[in-house]
């Protein structure tokens, strides 16, 4: 598998240019990020993720993680590497400095995740637990269990796990049968088997602390009656000493299509006295405490796709410039030329990269979103970017996974036959993406939140917000003497006009006709990412049109940006232009088709 | 005892490097600029020393372009404690190096200065000589392994056949084989660190020294392209091919 390279420079142009970081710094939270504190953040973080945790990125598709008398064990050099991670004290990055982190901005921290992630999305998937677990306990837990478990989770030293899923409840969590029985101790009897717990046993950690949810007796039916417990692999004694084994184990791991060395696990839980437990926050009160840690998760598993797609992306255009194959009638040669000189490779690379530069605009401006609605002066701006963040979620989590899969699909093509050959690398992409549009909440689900949650909250704030920015960005776009940045306005323009009517039509239909809008939602959410996804890049066009105007520099970085956000613009916008047509289609054909005769 | 280490920003050694079209160097615009890999091994080493009790202060000397102050500053997140950039943007060559690491020598007084034994850009292998000779200090270089002995330094060094071990007196100059240690990776808290360690700016002149090269490059080009290979039939072939084609026996 070729080398990965983290995008340093790329990360830095959408972080100043194209998001709000540098006001994160004039914040007094962020005092000591400084530019080039981002920079050497990103440099060393790059050093670690493409050096020995990239390396195991094969091998780990290779051999995966095994169940061995009863424990996990993780594929070759797992151990080792995760050790580096949490040695670099990576784990706790955006965390706040009182529970140890290290206080960076999320949007930073996303970045971060995102080199982990294109080097090797299964190893990443171990933190990206243990930072939900850590955002859960924070907001929730007493300060026992705080003071007991967090710093340990923070460092990474522990790990943590998410644990909803059961065989009869998926997305449908509230169908969940797993009980607690209360101990007169305060604490709880846990007995139940949860399914698909991701890093649910492994030897990378001392200790791991699962969240699981569960019901106690006489609790109500449905989600309402749902609370969350903390239960530890290992007891941890007042002293922080560890202590005796819980009374839970790996029942066994599945077999998966891709990230064959996150170890997904079937947890049994009280197979004889009962795993003890302790509750976080409220009884009946589990969904709340556990949206608080999918929230992120989200997030990241957006990133997922914004990774993957960039692990493929570089392999890819490394194949097209080294594979020598057939002529082409714009290049004069005796010889065979490169692939990349043929112009449906040209289409195929530029088709990734511009989604690349999409999803890292969407991506850290969320994360952006996400800093400023926690440490922003003004209460009022507070709730709007917390809005934002909510509003943006669904579509960060939805929008990018798809595009990782199809770019890893892409960039497998660029290969030809190699890429279908296991050896050549590009396959392990496309089998470990396509897990991302599936958790933490299928790409459906996330479509369904969309538009009967996000869309009205406070009436459309958020959404106003987003519509203001794009007109006046049309109007600086026009502002500008650029026959390439005329055509990209013009094509904003004609997509916020259709835009505008599939958003009031869905949102109409959200409110009185549940099968119209949940049947176009999914449709609507693809949409609404990549009209914010031109929106990014259009911005990422202006402000490298700008820079060659005023700095008279020549660079093709800068060149290429203003291309690549005309090519996206003239090959997704107008799906977004003629939107209405699909959108307005409703459930008229699917709520009138007899799938029964399907003979299903 | 303190030690000196000097650091290099090369171009990265995963970069494939392209010859400028016009053939008076290499192309640099836009490319992935690190820390020269054996000035890592000199750094770590260096830590390793300190953490051992047997260096108080460690100082990261770099003399190139103003953005060399990032090659000091991912030392100093490794470990280190201070930094000296000498700024130029001129080409400069080893002699050069050697003046100026020998001035700051004077100032400093190190008993140990560690180096890499080459920077992977120009291949040179000859700074930790040059600098050996002027400062008139004792020189180890190739080392694979090191050794502080009360007040001797034994030095293991790679040599065709084996392994040759030195006993030096100090101060001494080492220069860093690729298997005397694997560099760490800096830690966030390190990063963080050090923003705030000092890191002194000067010039060539401050020194008073002519960094003028000695040395001209007439041109650079790639190396030939390899020819694609055949297969032979038997031993007896090979050997004809080896002493009438290639004549290397």
């Amino acid at each position: 598998m070729p080398h990965y390279s983290p995008p340093i420079d790329e990360v830095l142009f959408t972080l100043n240019e194209i998001t709000a970081y540098r006001e994160l710094t004039s914040l007094s939270n962020f005092k000591d990020i400084s530019e080039d504190l981002t920079q050497a953040v990103l440099k060393e973080a790059g050093k670690l993720a493409s050096g020995p945790i990239a390396d195991i990125n094969q091998i780990g598709d290779k051999k995966g993680a095994t169940l061995e008398n009863g424990s996990v064990k993780t594929a070759p050099g797992f151990p080792e590497a995760y050790k580096k991670f949490v040695e670099g004290g990576w784990n706790g990055i955006s965390f706040p400095e009182d529970i140890g982190g290290q206080n960076m901005p999320f949007a930073l921290g996303l970045s971060v995740n995102e080199f982990f992630t294109s080097a090797n999305m299964a190893f990443s998937l171990c933190p990206l637990l243990t930072s939900g677990a850590v955002e859960a306990i924070s907001a929730h837990a007493s300060e026992s269990i705080k003071k007991k478990y967090l710093s340990k989770l923070v460092s990474g030293e522990w790990t943590g796990t998410m644990n909803l899923t059961e065989p009869q409840a998926g997305s449908d969590v509230g169908s969940l049968t797993t009980k607690a029985i209360p101990n007169s101790d305060g604490s709880y009897n846990i007995f139940g088997t949860k399914i698909y717990i991701t890093y649910g046993d492994h030897d990378l950690a001392e200790n791991i602390i699962h969240l699981v949810l569960a019901r106690t007796p006489d609790s109500p039916k449905g989600t309402k009656g749902i609370s969350l417990f903390l239960v530890p692999k290992f007891f941890v004694n007042d002293d922080g000493v560890i202590a005796e084994k819980n009374d839970l184990r790996c029942g066994s791991l599945e077999r998966k299509l891709g990230i064959h060395a996150s170890p997904t696990a079937v947890m049994l839980y009280g197979e004889t006295q009962g795993a003890k437990g302790w509750l976080i926050g409220q009884e009946n009160q589990g969904m709340r405490c556990m949206f608080t840690m999918m929230n992120h998760a989200r997030i990241d598993v957006g990133v997922q796709g914004l990774s993957i797609a960039e692990r493929a992306y570089q392999q890819a255009l490394e194949y097209a410039f080294s594979r020598k194959q057939g002529k082409s009638p714009l290049v004069q040669s005796d010889e065979s030329v490169s692939i990349i000189e043929h112009p449906d490779v040209k289409r195929m690379i530029l088709d990734i990269k511009s989604k690349i530069d999409a999803m890292r605009g969407l991506i850290l401006t969320t994360g952006v979103y996400a800093d400023l609605s926690k440490y922003h002066s003004n209460d009022d701006s507070k709730k709007l970017y917390s809005e934002l963040v909510d509003l943006l979620t669904p579509i960060v989590k939805s929008w990018c996974t798809d595009i990782g899969f199809s770019s890893a699909s892409t960039g497998l093509q660029v290969h030809g036959g190699m890429g279908f050959i296991e050896e050549t690398g590009a396959a392990q992409h496309l089998r470990d993406s396509r897990i991302a549009p599936i958790y933490e909440g299928t790409n459906g689900i996330q479509a369904l939140d969309l538009v009967f949650r996000k869309l009205s909250q406070s009436g459309g704030k958020a959404v106003d917000f987003l519509f203001k920015q794009i007109r006046e960005l049309i109007s600086d776009l026009n502002n500008e003497d650029s026959q390439d940045l005329e055509i990209i306005s013009e094509l904003l323009e004609k997509s916020m006009d259709s835009f505008k009517i599939s958003t009031e039509w869905i949102s109409s239909k959200a409110i009185k006709n549940f099968n119209d809008a949940a049947s176009s939602a999914s449709i609507y959410l693809d949409i609404f990412g990549i009209l914010l996804g031109s929106y990014f890049l259009s911005k990422a066009a202006l402000k490298s049109f700008n820079k060659i105007k005023n700095q008279k520099t020549n660079s093709s970085f800068y060149k290429n940006k203003i291309q690549i956000a005309r090519f996206f613009a003239e090959q997704y916008l107008p799906r977004v232009i003629n939107s209405p047509v699909s959108v307005k289609a409703g459930g008229t054909a699917l709520g009138s088709v007899d799938f029964a005769s399907f003979g299903g | 005892m303190k030690v000196l280490v000097a650091v290099k920003r090369v171009v990265d050694y995963n970069v494939k490097v392209r010859v400028k079209s016009d053939n008076t160097g290499i192309e640099l615009t836009n490319v992935k600029m690190s820390m020269n890999p054996f000035d890592e091994i000199a750094v770590e080493e260096a830590i390793r020393l300190k953490e051992a009790n047997k260096v108080s202060e460690i100082i990261i000397v770099s003399i190139g372009p103003k953005q060399s102050q990032e090659t000091i500053r991912t030392a100093l997140a490794m470990g280190a404690d201070r930094g000296i950039l000498i700024e130029t943007e001129s080409e400069i060559q080893p002699l050069s190096v050697a003046k100026l690491l020998k001035e700051v020598c004077d100032q400093e007084k190190p008993e140990l200065v560690i180096l890499g034994k080459q920077a992977i850009d120009d291949d040179a292998n000859q700074t930790g000589q040059m600098l050996s000779a002027l400062l008139n200090w004792s020189q180890g270089t190739f080392a694979s392994k090191l050794e502080i002995e009360e007040d001797k330094l034994l030095v293991t060094r790679e040599i065709d056949g084996g392994l040759e071990t030195l006993k030096l007196t100090m101060p001494s100059i080492i220069t860093t084989d690729l298997r005397l240690n694997e560099p760490r990776y800096a830690s966030l808290p390190n990063i963080m660190k050090a923003k705030k360690k000092p890191i002194e700016e000067k010039k060539p002149e401050d020194f008073g020294i002519d960094i003028s090269p000695r040395l001209t490059t007439l041109k650079v080009i790639e190396p030939p392209k390899r020819e694609a290979g055949v297969m032979l039939e038997s031993i007896p072939q090979l050997v004809d091919k080896l002493k009438n084609e290639a004549k290397v026996i």
